[in-house]
């Protein structure tokens, strides 16, 4: 247990000393504060907009960072040990392989939860504040619900940078496809289901069509934060899911999948990577 | 008790036959100089004895347990290891990363400061990685290994862009760590100058044992001749020494075989017109040029 808090602690602080940490912090207070300051510009508005309104803009804007950040912050997590030769030399020290890198994944795992929570929080501080239609009391409850779920959908694509660090051997293929992962997941996922859609003319399953929206962890959050504003219509993409009323604990259980399946296979393919 | 010990060992690697029934046995206190072409084996033999990897055939026994067994995790804290080529936490201060490295192996972090000093790096202890040249690099690495006091230490290249007085200094305090009853492995390509520090050398090609013994033992072994280097002025050699002479270039310089070696010398010491005589034993960069000059004529055959 030591050794997996000594590991996870040194990668939490290069996150703080290559400032990884303030950066990502930064950009979600940035862009937490500035949707729900300039969210109903489009309406020809300036001024906090509504909480609900914010934060569900505040999902379809995380779904396209959060994933990137994660992916970025961990692509090199093993790989880039091996490149310099450290790897080598931890696998001689009293630390076993799961060990090793699950001791990183906490570190990263701590990363985003520090950012995500001093980030998107400090935002919630400045509304709180400034905002003369929310109230504290109205604020916290959605913000810690917002959190909770970035926060998990950050630790799912740290895992998932995980898996793609331990099995290639250059960290320029890692860094290829951590890009192709995210794109992947982000755009192309919903645009196949969309084109699909559209291919057979809606003639699809509407039963069993929104269980593929499962398949895809952003869409998974997309729905929570949706599903928990209950005055916020299922618009645009998300409208698929009307039909299968997905309930919050099964969605959670979904993430958790999501959460768990790279974590285990990370673990398994690094055991199998030769030294 | 063997502190390493391998028996009838092969690796083979996809498609590579990495080594070829391999034995060694390596008591307490000894200095092993491994020494071998790039891709001989030994790496792929260090790897085996810190259990990263595992033998296709034969035994591994270290402190005569499995290296890579279920007693790795305890074996591991007895021994240190420098590989090649480290390059270390580049963002981290030199005490930050065997701050790192102490907490892994659960060591006293007191030790840190003290090891740095030992390795020639105080002074340089709080500045970054980054900045460091490749010597410190490797002085950093070597103070990494010593932590713990490791019964074993497994050194690869370990003089690798080290000054001539760093690498002095280094092998002082592989005698010191030997005197206190430390195991080491020495592996390198620079063999001048380590042989005063090792107690025998195995010298691998292509993955097989070539030879392995004491300096002494290997020169007797290969019976390379003894150079003599003569100097002064009209030089007459007696009769049985002159087919020896191979140059005349800047004095004459003859090959003598060793076992002719003091039989010669009383000869040479009674000729008056010689003002000076060097002699050169084969060293152990000329017993290692005749294993692989030998391993090169059978691959030509």
């Amino acid at each position: 247990m030591q050794a997996i808090f000594t590991v996870a602690n040194k990668e939490f602080h290069d996150g703080l000393r290559n400032r990884w940490i303030i950066a990502i912090s930064l950009i979600f207070a940035l862009l937490a504060t500035g949707l729900a300051y300039f969210g109903a510009a489009a309406s020809g508005q300036a001024g906090f907009t509504t909480l609900s309104s914010t934060l569900v803009s505040l999902a379809s804007l995380a779904v396209f960072i959060i994933p990137l950040i994660a992916l970025m912050l961990a692509y090199d997590g093993v790989v880039g040990e091996d490149e310099s030769g450290t790897l080598l030399l931890l696998m001689t020290y009293p630390l076993s392989r799961w060990q090793l890198i699950l001791g990183k994944m906490l570190g990263h795992w701590a990363i985003i939860a520090f950012s995500t929570i001093s980030g998107f929080g400090l935002s919630a501080i400045i509304i709180g504040l400034f905002s003369d239609n929310t109230s504290w009391s109205e604020l916290i409850g959605p913000y810690v619900f917002f959190i909770f779920c970035a926060t998990i959908l950050g630790w799912i694509f740290i895992a998932i940078a995980y898996v793609i660090s331990a099995c290639v051997i250059e960290k320029s293929k890692a860094a290829g496809i951590a890009l192709i992962v995210w794109f992947i997941f982000v755009l192309m996922f919903d645009l196949s289901l969309l084109g699909l859609l559209v291919s057979t003319e809606g003639n699809v399953n509407a039963q069993l069509f929104p269980y593929l929206l499962l398949l895809n962890p952003t869409d998974i959050f997309r729905l929570l934060i949706i599903g928990f504003f209950a005055d916020q219509q299922l618009s645009g993409f998300m409208s698929i899911a009307q039909h299968a009323h997905f309930s919050a604990p099964l969605l959670f259980a979904s993430l958790a999948i999501w959460f768990i399946t790279p974590v285990l296979l990370a673990i398994r393919l690094f055991n199998k990577r030769k030294l | 008790m063997s502190i390493v010990e391998l028996h009838n060992v092969e690796k083979h690697y996809q498609g590579v036959h990495a080594l070829k029934k391999l034995d060694l046995s390596l008591n307490q206190g000894e200095v092993l100089g491994l020494f071998g072409h790039n891709g001989a084996g030994k790496t792929t033999t260090i790897k085996l004895i810190l259990g990263l990897i595992k033998p296709s055939a034969g035994k591994v026994r270290v402190f005569d347990e499995d290296p890579s067994g279920d007693n790795a995790y305890h074996l591991r804290r007895q021994l240190g290891f420098l590989q090649e080529n480290v390059s270390f936490y580049q963002h981290l201060t030199g005490l930050e990363v065997v701050h790192f490295f102490a907490k892994l192996k659960g060591c006293d972090k007191k030790q840190c400061t003290a090891l740095l000093d030992q390795v020639g790096l105080s002074h340089a202890a709080h500045r970054r990685v980054k900045t460091y040249s490749k010597g410190m690099r490797q002085r950093l690495g070597l103070a990494q290994a010593l932590l713990g006091e490791p019964k074993l230490l497994l050194l690869d290249e370990p003089t690798v862009g080290l000054d001539p007085i760093a690498t002095q200094d280094f092998y002082h305090s592989i005698t010191q760590l030997k005197q206190q009853g430390s195991t080491v492995i020495l592996c390198s390509h620079m063999l001048a100058g380590i042989e005063k520090y090792i107690d025998r050398a195995l010298i691998l090609g292509q993955g097989q044992l070539l030879a392995e013994g004491s300096l002494s033992r290997l020169r007797q072994q290969t019976d390379l001749p003894v150079i003599f280097h003569l100097q002064g002025s009209n030089i007459t050699l007696p009769e049985q020494l002159r087919d020896k002479v191979f140059s005349q270039q800047d004095g004459i310089h003859l090959q003598v075989p060793q076992h002719e070696k003091m039989a010669s010398l009383q000869q040479l010491s009674s000729l008056a017109a010689i003002d000076n005589i060097d002699l050169h034993m084969p060293s152990l960069d000329d017993i290692y040029m005749h294993y692989m000059a030998r391993i090169q004529h059978k691959e030509i055959q």
